[in-house]
């Protein structure tokens, strides 16, 4: 399916000259900064954020859309995308975890079953994406079996996916563990909460998209 | 105790994608770790989260999954020719698939040939 509309794109840039938007997922497991990186990219191109981003994690339960989101790189270029920022990728979870971060039963146990659908909802949504953003956290084990997973899964669809490994500015995190996890793909080291290494970021973006 | 159950290939390769999913998630309910011979397809393993997500309940966690993989970079084009011409025509069978309970396996490390598999401590009662 995600061969054919990507055909029709080229058929109608072909014929028209113009481009649709191309829809941008932003994926990962929870807590790598997804939203923080949303929250940074409409902070820079619309002056305004995007979702809230918290400590506990799957704060992000629901797809958000951010639409006509206009990025120009220094060349002059101009790439236009739709924004979806999705909920973490888990293979597990437990209310008790949520309990365990502070939060009262009442609201762990919603919490626990707004993230279980939200886990659901990011994977239907894989297949309607044109590219995707993965982001991971930089300081963690990037050979998680659901990093591999979704990597694999966006592979076998032929969508094309830049990884990007967050919070570099931390003294734990080591890029260099990305990229020899991911040597098959572009890995950029960014920080999203402070914006380091971001023009780099969205340099890689106009390659992703073309 | 920790039971191991394990999936030859053969016994899911003539379902559907859904009822091999299906099947393997309802082995791992019964607080059983899977061993499946080979592995799923990449779609089917993303689906294996979906569903795993959609049964998550009061008992039911989720799962801890890790797929070991031994293809061997060095393949000479006729060796990655015949295996893919294998696993079309049969089924991935090369590899390992563990599926457990999240209940019960705490965590699953690969490294990279070899796999660690953490349990919980299971509280006893008096």
């Amino acid at each position: 399916m995600s061969f054919w509309k990507r055909f029709l794109n080229k058929f109608l840039l072909d014929i028209f000259g113009k481009k649709k938007h191309v829809k941008l997922g932003l994926y990962g497991p929870p807590n790598a900064g997804k939203t923080t990186l949303a929250n940074t990219i409409c902070k820079d191109w619309l002056g305004e954020e995007m979702g809230s981003v918290s400590n506990i994690a799957h704060e992000t339960r629901e797809i958000q859309v951010k639409e006509q989101v206009n990025i120009k790189n220094k060349k002059g270029r101009e790439l236009s995308f739709n924004l979806v920022d999705t909920p973490g990728i888990a293979t597990k979870i437990d209310y008790e975890d949520f309990l365990k971060a502070g939060l009262k039963e009442n609201a762990a146990k919603k919490r626990a079953k707004e993230a279980t659908k939200g886990v659901i909802d990011s994977i239907k949504w894989l297949d309607d994406m044109d590219s995707v953003v993965i982001v991971l956290d930089a300081t963690k084990d990037p050979y998680s079996q659901v990093n591999i997973t979704i990597v694999g899964n966006l592979a076998a669809r032929d969508i094309p996916v830049l990884i990007v490994a967050n919070k570099v500015d931390l003294k734990k995190s080591d890029l260099k563990k990305v990229q020899a996890a991911f040597p098959q793909y572009d890995v950029i080291g960014i920080s999203a909460k402070y914006g380091k290494n971001i023009n780099d970021f969205y340099e890689a973006l106009f390659e992703l998209t073309k | 105790m920790l039971t191991l159950q394990f999936v030859p290939h053969a016994e899911i390769e003539d379902l559907g994608s859904a009822r091999r999913v299906k099947k393997l998630i309802d082995i791992v309910k019964e607080n059983k770790i899977v061993l499946l011979e080979g592995r799923l397809k990449k779609e089917e393993e993303t689906d294996l989260i979906a569903i795993a997500m959609e049964e998550v309940d009061s008992k039911f966690k989720g799962i801890e999954l890790a797929i070991l993989n031994p293809e061997k970079k060095s393949q000479n084009i006729f060796k990655s020719f015949k295996s893919s011409v294998v696993n079309v025509l049969l089924g991935n069978r090369t590899g390992l698939t563990i599926i457990g309970p999240a209940s019960i396996v705490k965590e699953i490390k690969k490294n990279p040939d070899k796999i660690e598999l953490f349990t919980k401590e299971i509280k006893k009662k008096r």
